[in-house]
């Protein structure tokens, strides 16, 4: 079944589903949990807001980290598992940080069983690239187009078991029974027809929030659906505070700005430079990681021939570390013409080499900047990428506090802790994707004939509510107020934030969600962007105002949230979480703090030896 | 910097349509689907577009312009003179849902037929060993982003509708060839990349390369070397003979035909 | 003045193609605006053209020897008609009464039939099928090479193995080339035939090992090239020629009629051959 068949059943007529579980969001996370439910025996179905094949997935870059010690022998769980815990400044869920380090390698030779193509090392066996964070070369690969690579194998796989896929077809509302999940309440793109799933497991695969920031590198679907369906079915989030800014996107030209430019060109041996030609991540090493960073450059330089006795460049540092560098270089005007620093790996590397390890890189550049990367720098700046926040969910199961929901990668919180490591959040699709395709089945199962019921009132009450931008007259175009809160959030809640700022951003939200009501779509129901971005536009707006309002409670910085008025981090916020919930009326967020969840003994060994 | 851009778009559906004249301001670096936002920001708050990643990397936004199979988020308006209209429509080999969104639903059937990966047990030490070099063809094909627009672009079935269900198309020949040169697989697929996906039909006019906006060597790599593949399963009695005495390529060793 | 019979396949084409019932309504057969048309017209004048110059010149049975130059449209000259001295490989083939050409220009002329790189360029200019990318093809009914006559194309190996024997063949004449013209002392000698011949002996070289099934002969066939390192060089060789596969279509086909010609000004005694040494 895809999105682009339509059913016999004439239009606007209702049409119906059952299923065991249904995965919302086909990216790597929906996809391998889809799998695994099936492969558990369940009826499933994939239900996705693009076509098959085409989510953020696909954009992700470097690799899968996973600790399969094909370059470093050296390497195992529980360097991985340490080296997660610190990029995240200790903020992680220990027990999700563990499971991904040590079923990552069995992932990601999952993938290979099923036809994945990665780069080899010359004894044949996977190889292995340096990262941003990781102690040992532990990300594998194809070039820098690892993602694609990823979904394309999950995708053929999921074709190959024969799971049902609904194409173009967005959920806007979950169903429950009392505090059970029921299903779940759509459309089709394609036709504006209505489509409800009855399921007893719902498992959310939707990926991010980026779409809420002007420059970013996720694409329109990245809306935090997820996020804002959790909260709606009464599940609570955490550490929404935390956003990543890549520190290095595109700045130039204007239509791509925060388009992604991937770490793997610093892994590769690209350094960063300031108008001056100098290279000034040096200045900016932290204490955190000092015992582990080369301080001069030629030792950093000697570091990717010798790793064992040399530490590595700064470059290398974790993403948040990198991203408020460059911040700063750019705030002290030593920026480039277009607003943001080189990165250079056209002086250090031959171009064949640039042409063979980073293709991608070279094409995008080359077509969409008309930039040679192997002759010149590139301008980068940070752009907003991925958010460490999402569904609060059991370690275990990927289940949330409503019983029979689930949610996988982005869309779920606790494993990245306050920053997440590049190459982890390909390993975290697959880890918990898995992890939560098997729960979801066994919830189901273990329920027998007795399954939650559909109520007829809610299935009415869906729908009148994503009919209402249809109905309101001479009210605001969404694209304009989509567009204002993008500006607004870039502006007041960004990489560098401050409680006046927030305090601002958290009114402005609220007039965004007055105008919000007021919104008018032209058109049919037909194929109508309008209508979507209307139904959209609901969810970044409550996500929205969960970043700024833990922003705001957050008096510290660490990790991905960066209070210039609280520069440094803080030893008891370093011991809790926040946590948000849609308040009782529905129409504003509540929030409150929760103790993290304590390591056992044994693991904190890791963290006392230096 | 900016200036105004003369558009025409094709708007309509299966019951008809027309192309509708715009002009919208534009500026310096952008591409086609920036102009198409403009327009929908702006003049057409429901102008159908189907896009994902604006960065060539999904392979959502295909479509027509000035006639050519393209990437709208590939496509820079500096290849274009300021004074030209620049005509944008749908892809003209697939059912027209709405303006310039296709069904493309024949090439996910396309998918389901082809018989996956097939591998041998894992090494004692529970990895799998292959060569770089034995990848490297399989990885070129494999940064295909299924775009679709090879597809679109075949005269087998873009003037043809008859010829549909017979013919895969470049995309999955891709396929073919990707999974006939895996160093691992134990499928011989030869027969059926002839007989029900249609090669045959391919009269290697390179069209689909043409227009690949990944720079994949579609046709010298992956369908006239799968021609050549079927050449030796089934036209090349030298072979047949040698395979009979037992003169057989041992490369190929293995490999049960499906 | 179209036929009925046109007028009802062009009916069925706009049924059927682009403009078929569930297509996006456009209404004309491309909306390309560049010169698309040029390549096919530019193909079909220079084949055309080609072929009506190699036809009259291997029918005419004349002036295709001129000491120590044999035209390669005559080499090797096998039968009993041929003129003194053009003959190396002796006349095995005596009671052929027509042009000693046609004996052997069925092997190039199979060869190039049958090359993938020409049907790309026959089909979208001769058959018009399709005339460009993304325009409409006028034919009704489309098989590909599914069945006869091409499903023969799929001999083209066979034609290869006799195209390099050709290219041998060639090649040795460029080496008798080297030798005396008439009245000059034994010896190693060269004019500018010798030059043109060996230009174009290097083109034939350059497009017969870039053929697809040399390539494929060569290693392409193998799953495992880490496992036949010499067969792996030597398909990176031919891919290499490969990637220039149409060029040297085109320049092989112009330096053949160019020394064909050449030979035959001289034969013909048009002007005669300027001596190096």
């Amino acid at each position: 079944m895809t999105g682009n068949v339509m059913s016999g059943d004439g239009t606007g007529g209702m049409e119906r589903h059952t299923y065991d579980v249904v995965v919302i969001g086909a990216g790597g996370a929906g996809l391998r949990a889809a799998i695994a439910a099936h492969d558990a025996g369940a009826r499933t179905a994939l239900v996705c807001k693009s076509l098959l094949g085409k989510a953020h997935t696909v954009m992700a870059e470097g690799g899968i980290a996973a600790a399969m010690g094909n370059r470093w022998p050296e390497d195992n769980w529980e360097v991985h598992f340490r080296d997660t815990m610190r990029g995240g400044k200790m903020l992680n869920n220990w027990r999700m940080a563990q499971l991904h380090a040590q079923e990552a390698p069995e992932r990601v030779m999952e993938l290979e069983d099923w036809g994945a193509l990665f780069d080899r090392t010359d004894d044949g066996l996977i190889s292995q690239r340096d990262f941003g964070g990781h102690k040992y070369a532990r990300l594998a690969h194809v070039g820098d187009r690892t993602g694609l690579e990823m979904i394309r194998t999950l995708q053929q796989r999921a074709v190959e078991l024969g799971i049902d896929v609904f194409m173009e077809c967005t959920i806007t509302d979950l169903f429950k029974d009392g505090d059970k999940i029921s299903g779940a309440f759509g459309y089709w793109r394609e036709s504006g027809r209505f489509i409800t799933f009855e399921a007893p497991s719902v498992i959310l695969a939707t990926g991010g929030i980026g779409k809420s920031f002007k420059v970013t590198s996720n694409s329109w679907e990245y809306t935090g659906d997820g996020h804002a369906l959790a909260m709606r079915a009464g599940a609570s989030l955490i550490n929404m505070e935390f956003v990543q800014f890549h520190p290095t996107g595109m700045v130039w030209p204007p239509s791509v700005k925060g388009l992604l430019v991937t770490e793997s060109v610093r892994g590769d041996g690209g350094i960063l430079k300031n108008s001056e030609g100098e290279r000034f991540m040096f200045r900016y090493i932290p204490e955190f990681f000092k015992s582990e960073t080369a301080d001069t450059i030629e030792e950093a330089d000697r570091w990717y021939e010798d790793k064992k006795n040399n530490r590595r460049p700064p470059e290398l540092l974790p993403r948040d570390e990198v991203a408020r560098a460059i911040n700063s270089e750019i705030k002290a005007g030593r920026g480039t013409p277009h607003g943001g620093i080189y990165l250079d790996i056209a002086s250090r590397r031959t171009p064949e080499f640039i042409r063979k390890r980073l293709p991608s890189m070279y094409h995008q550049f080359k077509e969409l900047a008309d930039v040679d990367i192997t002759a010149e720098p590139m301008e980068i700046g940070p752009t907003c990428h991925y958010v460490m926040g999402g569904v609060e969910v059991d370690a275990d199961t990927q289940e949330s506090a409503i019983t029979g929901l689930y949610a996988v990668g982005e869309c779920s919180g606790g494993m990245h802790g306050s920053n997440r490591l590049g190459g982890n959040s390909l390993g975290d699709l697959l880890v918990f994707g898995k992890r939560a395709g098997e729960a979801a089945t066994a919830y189901g199962s273990s329920l027998g004939a007795d399954r939650p019921k559909i109520d007829e009132a809610d299935v009415k009450a869906a729908a009148e509510s994503a009919l209402a931008p249809f109905e309101v007259e001479g009210g605001e175009n969404p694209y304009t107020i989509q567009s204002d809160l993008q500006q607004s959030m870039n502006d007041l809640v960004g990489i560098i934030r401050t409680a006046s700022e927030l305090e601002e951003s958290l009114s402005e939200i609220e007039a965004f969600k007055t105008r919000a009501k007021a919104m008018k779509v032209e058109g049919h129901r037909q194929y109508n962007p309008g209508w979507h971005l209307a139904i959209d536009l609901r969810n970044m707006l409550i996500v929205s105002e969960c970043i700024a309002k833990a922003a705001l409670a957050r008096e510290e910085s660490r990790g991905g949230h960066t209070r210039d008025d609280f520069p440094g981090p803080d030893a008891v916020w370093g011991t809790k979480n926040l946590v948000v919930n849609l308040n009782a009326a529905g129409t504003g967020v509540d929030l409150h703090e929760k103790p993290l969840p304590v390591m056992p003994d044994e693991l904190k060994t890791y963290f006392e030896e230096k | 910097m900016g200036y105004d851009l003369k558009m025409r778009i094709w708007r309509g559906d299966q019951s008809g349509g027309d192309l509708e004249d715009h002009t919208v301001e534009v500026s310096e670096g952008e591409v086609v689907l920036d102009a198409l936002h403009r327009v929908q920001a702006t003049q057409a708050g429901d102008l159908a577009i189907r896009w994902n990643c604006k960065a060539g990397k999904c392979g959502s936004c295909s479509a027509e312009i000035n006639g050519k199979p393209r990437l709208l988020c590939m496509t820079r308006l500096s290849d274009f003179d300021t004074s030209e209209t620049i005509t944008v429509t749908p892809m003209r080999t697939f059912p027209v849902i709405r303006d310039l969104v296709t069904d493309v639903s024949f090439n996910y059937e396309k998918a389901k037929e082809l018989p996956s990966f097939a591998p041998p047990p894992r090494d004692a030490d529970n990895k799998r060993r292959m060569q770089q070099i034995d990848v490297e063809r399989g990885q070129e094909f494999r940064k295909c982003i299924e775009c679709f627009l090879c597809q679109n672009t075949c005269h087998v079935v873009r003037d043809h509708e008859e010829n549909k269900p017979a013919f895969a198309g470049p995309r999955f020949f891709l396929r073919y060839a990707e999974l006939d040169m895996h160093p691992l697989d134990t499928h011989d697929r030869r027969e059926l990349a002839q007989g029900a996906a249609g090669l045959g039909m391919c009269n290697i006019t390179k069209c689909c390369t043409e227009v690949c906006p990944e720079g994949i060597r579609i046709t010298d790599n992956a369908i006239i070397p799968m021609k050549e593949r079927v050449v030796d399963r089934k036209y090349d009695p030298l072979l047949t003979i040698g395979n009979l005495i037992g003169l057989r390529n041992k490369d190929t060793e293995g490999r049960r035909e499906v | 003045m179209a036929s009925t019979e046109t007028r009802q396949a062009t009916r069925e084409t706009a049924q059927a193609g682009v403009n078929g019932p569930t297509r996006a309504r456009i209404g004309v057969k491309t909306l390309r605006t560049d010169r698309w048309w040029l390549y096919p017209l530019a193909t079909f004048a220079v084949f055309s053209a080609f072929v009506a110059y190699a036809t009259f010149r291997a029918v005419w049975g004349h002036d295709y020897f001129a000491e120590p130059y044999l035209s390669p449209f005559y080499s090797p000259c096998l039968t009993d008609s041929c003129v003194k001295g053009s003959s190396d490989f002796g006349q095995p083939f005596s009671w052929w009464g027509l042009s000693p050409a046609l004996i052997i220009l069925i092997f190039p002329l199979g060869f190039r039939m049958s090359c993938y790189y020409y049907r790309k360029a026959y089909y979208r200019s001769f058959w018009l099928s399709p005339p460009a990318c993304a325009v409409a093809e006028p034919h009704a009914r489309y098989t590909g090479e599914t069945r006869f006559p091409l499903i023969f194309q799929n001999v083209h190996r066979w034609f290869w193995y006799a195209a390099v024997v050709v290219s041998l063949i060639l090649t040795y004449d460029v080496v008798l080339a080297f030798g005396p013209a008439e009245g000059e002392s034994s010896g190693i000698h060269m004019g500018l035939g010798t030059l043109l011949m060996l230009i174009n002996v290097v083109f034939i070289w350059a497009y017969t090992l870039g053929c697809h099934s040399c390539r494929h002969i060569m290693g392409g066939r193998l799953r495992h090239f880490s496992k036949h390192p010499i067969r792996y060089k030597a398909w990176t060789l031919a891919s290499k020629l490969n990637a220039r596969h149409a060029n040297y279509a085109w320049y092989s086909l112009f330096s053949i009629a160019i020394v064909d010609v050449y030979i035959f000004l001289l034969a013909a005694n048009v002007f005669n051959d300027p001596r190096f040494f």
